[in-house]
């Protein structure tokens, strides 16, 4: 018997010790993991990182970083929310509604570009968005693309009452358009290039017409960032310098949109369509720009109330209020005792000043 | 005494039922405990209240946006499907399955391709099912009829086989036809078999229509837990996981309760 009750002990400790080995505790330290997916927005981190411009930045910093790429865009931003990466490529939306809302604190060091129609409502037999009505939708639910939805549907008077949505995966989005049943769409790219060449497909609605509201992210816990500076600043200058080579017309510039292209599944050609679909901050300055400005208070408090409204800051949040954003110059949106998302232009800045 | 013959009282044998079930709450609680206390709004291992809380908003409080209860709503869409694509299943295995075990020539016709279809792996099917049948529910039914319905086949006609042959000639010499043998000597011996093989595959039926739910769906306990999952939502996922592990149990104690009742003659050795 005592030997069962110890073996049960044992069992216990073993297991308790599993679970304690979770959450990552931040501290001065030297190696980071940073997360990220295929999005056209993103793609320089892999080739920053098959080029040695991370291995860079990272000796001059003296510490090491390590980038990963996910195939699963949720599951890198999870991976994140759960501890075991520093830094992670997200949108604005997710980075509120997954890992602010589960409370880590997060902030925005490098604002990437935006999604100027990149994302796109698709309807099939039907010319304007007002067709969409009393239609299926196939979207992945609370994704930017059912926030596009909503900002698509209230600029023609209509809501979310009007249609119907149903879930589908994103690497299904371009068979299940050719499916019969399908006839009203909301995906992004490189799927959407691929759709609206079907025959039948109109795009109604894309990114383009709500400019600067979905925005491509370089997130980082807040807490590594503040006990490691150097971190932040690496991070930036991995990206303006590959940046400054992709978005380069010479030939240096071209393999690299060639070489992204093919790391995303298409060629360079095919990658420079979605380019065009996406602005870009190639130059710091540029993003500096756009963090600072008045917009991004209002995108952000269009996106916490889609969020709110689907239930999506907490079961019990009373209001949009619940978590608090601050913008840059220290201005915060929401719950000023509760800040979990912070726009910050500290890193961009530096990297316009020249001051890596 | 050797560990061989050493045998549990009847109270410890409860106790020990019950152990792995108590280790596993309590290293969850320990878990969720610590990485409450570093940040109170963690989602990966809510505290208990968080749970309870979360079981009864999805159970028993109607959601906003669409007045249904959405732990019932998805439960019904799921076990309907579930059970459409189980009832195709053992219909067809009951068929064909019988056809191979008992002719010659239909053996020789089905045996091969239905051994050879049931090693198609079904999920790496989903994407061509979704074009052809659409991404309503018939694709989602099939999946499961896919992914089950080889496998009932293979092993009712297996057991059918297995019959000794003396029983068959025994048959014939009373002057018995094909049908009345397949009627009377083998479809006895072998629903029993199909029962318990069906209670086999009620966990690769329900992969199958997770799987398919994740895909496309407005409804359904796969479609819940991978909505929720871009939320990293487990107050939603942990009960959704424990409900749908209690459903599978409740199937798999029906459908043995059912054959002990319908053929009693099929637990002769195991009456205790």
């Amino acid at each position: 018997m005592t030997m069962c009750r110890r073996t049960a002990l044992a069992t216990l400790t073993a297991l308790a010790v599993l679970a304690v080995a979770g959450p990552g505790l931040a501290e001065p330290k030297k190696d980071f993991k940073v997360a990220w997916s295929i999005y056209v927005g993103w793609m320089p981190w892999g080739y920053a990182a098959d080029t040695g411009i991370v291995k860079k930045w990272a000796d001059k910093y003296g510490i090491t970083i390590e980038v990963t790429q996910f195939n699963d865009y949720v599951e890198s931003i999870n991976q994140y929310t759960a501890g075991a990466y520093d830094a992670v490529t997200v949108t604005n939306m997710d980075a509120l509604s997954i890992p602010s809302a589960g409370g880590v604190d997060t902030t925005a060091v490098i604002v990437g570009d935006f999604s100027a129609g990149n994302d796109a409502v698709i309807l099939k037999d039907g010319a304007t968005l007002a067709d969409i009505k009393g239609r299926n939708v196939n979207l992945v639910e609370f994704s930017v693309s059912h926030y596009l939805l909503a900002r698509a549907l209230d600029s023609v008077g209509m809501s979310e009452q009007d249609v119907k949505v149903v879930n589908t995966a994103d690497p299904d989005m371009v068979g299940a358009f050719q499916t019969p049943d399908v006839t009203a769409m909301v995906t992004w790219n490189p799927m959407v290039s691929e759709i609206v060449k079907l025959p039948g497909a109109t795009k109604v609605f894309d990114s383009s017409q709500i400019p600067g509201e979905i925005i491509d992210l370089m997130v980082a816990n807040t807490q590594v960032l503040a006990d490691n500076p150097d971190f932040g600043k690496a991070l930036a200058g991995i990206w303006y310098d590959t940046v400054t080579v992709m978005a380069s017309d010479t030939p240096e510039g071209a393999a690299a949109r060639a070489a992204m292209g093919a790391a995303s599944g298409t060629d360079q050609a095919g990658f420079e369509d979605q380019l065009a679909a996406t602005k870009l901050f190639a130059k710091p300055a540029d993003a500096v720009g756009f963090v600072t400005s008045p917009d991004l208070s209002k995108t952000m408090d269009h996106v916490r109330g889609f969020l709110f409204d689907k239930g999506l800051l907490g079961s019990g949040a009373p209001s949009a209020d619940v978590i608090g954003i601050e913008l840059p110059g220290g201005a915060v949106l929401g719950d000023t005792g509760n800040v979990k998302l912070r726009f910050s232009d500290t890193y961009m800045k530096l990297a316009a000043d020249g001051a890596l | 005494m050797r560990w061989i013959n050493r045998r549990p009282s009847r109270g410890a044998t409860l106790v020990l039922h019950c152990l792995p079930f108590a280790l596993l709450i309590v290293a969850y609680l320990i878990g969720s405990a610590i990485r409450l206390e570093a940040n109170p709004n963690d989602k990966l291992l809510p505290s208990l209240a968080t749970l309870a809380d979360t079981v009864n908003r999805m159970a028993f409080q109607p959601d906003p946006r669409t007045g249904d209860y959405l732990l019932w709503s998805d439960t019904a869409a799921s076990l309907w499907r579930l059970f459409a694509g189980l009832g195709i299943s053992t219909a067809l295995a009951l068929v064909i399955g019988l056809l191979i075990g008992l002719l010659p020539v239909m053996r020789a016709t089905l045996a091969p391709f239905i051994a050879f279809v049931s090693m198609v792996p079904p999920l790496a099917l989903l994407p061509i099912l979704f074009i052809v049948m659409g991404l309503g529910e018939a694709s989602k039914i099939a999946l499961i009829v896919i992914g089950v319905a080889p496998i009932l086949i293979r092993d009712l006609s297996l057991s059918a086989q297995a019959l000794p042959r003396e029983q068959i000639v025994k048959a014939e010499t009373l002057s018995a036809s094909t049908w009345l043998i397949g009627l009377r000597v083998v479809l006895p011996q072998v629903l029993p078999r199909l029962l318990t093989s069906l209670r086999l595959q009620l966990g690769p039926a329900f992969l199958f229509l997770i799987a398919a739910e994740a895909i496309s769906a407005d409804s359904g306990l796969g479609y819940r837990i991978f909505l929720v999952r871009r939320y990293l939502s487990m107050d939603v996922i942990f009960p959704y996981v424990a409900w749908i592990t209690l459903l599978a149990v409740i199937g798999d104690r029906l459908i043995d309760l059912a054959r002990r009742r319908v053929f009693p003659w099929s637990e002769l050795e195991g009456a205790r």
